[in-house]
């Protein structure tokens, strides 16, 4: 008899772009002048929505929305990584996945105002609706994962999710499945730091989140959640293995909610200043401007430009949704099922002779 | 006497109730450095501390099966659920263990918890934050369902919950949490679970609602010669305050905020059918919402049902 160590496990983070601007040549992944400028782009879009989205919200053109500020890179760069016809599945606090993908900009105002015309994937994206109920969608990507696999399809699922989503059995269940599937699935974690006013140390007793994939069989890693070329690079090596039959990864994004957990809280109720003021001073966005200056990759003009394609496009999605208008009573009695129900029909006509 | 809103008198109730009593306890998501998303648990944390205000992970089967040990070792805890369109992580713990316990171990256990949970439309929200689904859990034999109107009868019905020794989903009708103020009784008191409350006194109509749309409904009532039945507790519900009533008018009109197939007026309408058909001078009528998945924010007022609907299908109960 004897007692022995029969497993040892390691967990890895990945930093390739430092606070400075300053990347680190040999992890640096196979990204071309126009690939970091595209991200750029998407980040800085996915910023402008943001704050167009707040200042909409308190003039009470907007419903409730979470704001994304801070985690753009770990959402830009990630979905840069993903190819059209690899599905997405996004929590309530993806707005940049979507914007990178190129999810039309008028309907996230219609979903966020309160329309869920604007829940419609257009038909040539492949983008889930978004999840609500905190981690529930994680076992759909593993579902359909599976599917993709039984298709013989070379694609792979993403899921989004945030660090309190790790603590729901749907995380466990679907992380296990996933592994005894060998399911073609990114698992992504958004860690933020924060769930509501619940801080990590109350999600989780472990030192990583990265680690809980390992107990399921497959790889789990950390990255910088601010370094858009971690982030990249984790999420292609994973896609691509996703695609090669390679089974299933966990990548944990360790970044930071800057603003409110949405329009209706008040974080310095639970929070310090200062720590928001420490993660503000790792801006993603400012560290990617920083590198691309010193690259030769981004001038003043280009900036500018850019800024003001922003806000001419948000003002122009904006205007769309606007003239489009409030969705028609009727949206709410189509497609609860394919075909309305007698019921339905009877409450339908109700509805309409009652003058709505 | 106290002028105070829902939110504030609920917070008065789990209050004494904990000075009262050290075995009862407060979990939920943010229920203690935050005081609760709506602020119903403010200040406990502070006053009580950590072993007592306990701010869980995001594990609603977490939270409610944690209760249930709790419950069955000596505790009384008192979960939060944010929204109740995050309860059904835990229906599993609530359909299977919470509402059998007592039975299955004949008696050796019991589970005496509290589910607080906010419900119902009209706060503009995103999805899943405002649905009513009281019937599913009504449904649940062991189970208790209580849902409060406005302030006083929070307060009274919440310290009965956390006194009762059975496990009890309370329901906060969320678009009231600050809408009504009203006086409530500074001390600790309780109100029956099971007992309806006479809103208004009639002869001509009996209505019947709770939670939600008991303040839409005693609007709508105005002018009407009708007794409007609070009926506080859904599980168990108070037959025979219904029964009575409608014995009295002949006409009882059913107000629910959900959808109409198999939501808990068709219990009511059922029973009444049973029981009073002789006394009936009109066909028992039913106002709900429509039968489908709930809009968003847009379409929730088209959704709802609103005073109008409820004054018409008045108007048509009493052309019988
Ligand atoms: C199952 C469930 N429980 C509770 C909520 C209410 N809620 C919305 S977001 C949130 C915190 C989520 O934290 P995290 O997973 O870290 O994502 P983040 O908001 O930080 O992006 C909570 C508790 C919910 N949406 N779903
Ligand atoms: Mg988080």
């Amino acid at each position: 008899m004897a007692e022995k160590t029969i497993a040892t496990f390691e967990v890895r983070r990945l930093e390739i772009l430092d606070e400075e601007g300053n990347a680190d040549k040999a992890l640096m992944p196979s990204l071309t002048g126009d690939d970091i400028r595209g991200i750029y782009e998407k980040m800085l879009l996915s910023r402008a929505f943001d704050e167009r989205a707040l200042r909409l919200q308190r003039e009470g053109r907007l419903g409730t929305y979470a704001s994304i500020r801070g985690q753009e890179a770990a959402q830009a760069a990630s979905a840069f990584a993903a190819e059209k016809s690899d599905w997405i599945f996004p929590s309530f606090r993806e707005t940049g996945v979507q914007i990178t993908v190129g999810y039309p900009i008028f309907m996230l105002f219609q979903y966020w105002s309160g329309d869920e015309r604007g829940m419609k994937c257009p038909d040539d994206l492949s983008v889930f609706p978004i999840c609500i109920s905190v981690s529930t969608h994680l076992p759909h990507a593993v579902g359909a994962a599976i599917a993709m696999k039984l298709k013989k399809q070379k694609k792979a699922a993403i899921v989004y999710f945030g660090d309190g989503a790790t603590s729901k059995g749907d995380f466990h269940e679907a992380f296990n499945m996933a592994g005894v599937f060998k399911a073609p699935v990114v698992f992504i974690c958004q860690n933020n730091q924060w769930a509501i006013s619940v801080p990590l140390s109350r999600q989780t007793a472990a030192r990583t989140l990265a680690q809980k994939a390992l107990a399921y069989g497959f790889p789990g890693i950390q990255v910088d959640g601010n370094d858009v070329f971690a982030v990249y690079r984790a999420a292609s090596e994973a896609l691509h293995k996703a695609r090669d039959g390679e089974g299933p990864s966990f990548i944990e994004c360790q970044t930071y909610r800057i603003s409110d957990h949405t329009t209706a809280d008040d974080s310095s109720r639970y929070r310090p200043a200062r720590e928001v003021e420490y993660w503000r001073a790792k801006d993603p966005i400012k560290r990617l401007k920083t590198y691309m200056e010193k690259e030769g990759l981004l001038t003043e003009d280009y900036q500018r430009q850019l800024e003001e394609k922003n806000e001419s496009a948000l003002d122009e999605a904006f205007r769309k949704m606007e003239e489009i208008g409030p969705p028609p009573p009727s949206e709410m009695f189509a497609r609860t099922f394919k075909e309305p129900t007698r019921r339905e029909d009877i409450e339908m006509r109700s509805f309409v002779d009652g003058g709505g | 006497m106290a002028v105070v809103n829902m939110v504030q008198a609920l917070n008065m109730a789990l209050r004494q109730e904990m000075e009262k009593d050290p075995s009862v306890l407060v979990l939920g998501e943010d229920v203690g450095v935050n005081g609760g998303v709506f602020r119903v648990t403010e200040g406990l944390l502070e006053r009580f501390g950590g072993e007592r205000v306990m701010d869980t992970p995001l594990s609603e089967c977490g939270i409610v099966g944690a209760a249930i040990g709790m419950a069955a070792f000596g505790f009384l805890p008192v979960a939060e659920i944010q929204f109740m369109g995050f309860i059904y992580g835990a229906f599993d713990q609530l359909a299977s263990h919470a509402s059998r316990l007592r039975a299955r171990s004949r008696g050796r256990f019991s589970c005496p918890l509290v589910i607080r949970t906010p419900y119902g439309a009209g706060i503009k929200a995103i999805e899943l934050h405002s649905e009513s689904t009281e019937a599913l859990f009504a449904h649940i034999p062991g189970l208790k369902v209580v849902v409060p109107s406005g302030p006083a009868s929070a307060k009274g019905l919440l310290t009965s919950a956390i006194r009762d020794p059975d496990p009890v989903l309370f329901l906060e009708p969320a678009r009231l949490y600050r809408m009504i103020k009203e006086e409530v009784p500074e001390g600790p008191y309780t109100i029956p679970i099971g007992r309806a409350r006479m809103a208004r006194k009639g002869r001509g109509l009996t209505i019947i609602s709770w939670g939600s749309m008991l303040q839409k409904t005693m609007k709508a009532a105005e002018g009407f010669d009708a007794d409007v039945i609070d009926l506080q507790s859904l599980s168990p519900w108070d037959e025979e305050a219904v029964m009575a009533s409608v014995k009295k008018t002949g006409r009882a009109v059913i107000v629910q905020e959900a959808p109409r197939t198999c939501g808990f007026a068709s219990e009511i309408a059922a029973c009444l059918a049973e029981e009073a058909i002789a006394y009936l001078r009109a066909p028992v009528m039913r106002v709900a919402a429509y039968d489908v998945v709930m809009p968003l924010a847009r379409l929730e007022d088209f959704y709802m049902p609103g005073i109008g609907t409820i004054r018409k299908t008045i108007e048509e109960a009493l052309k019988y």
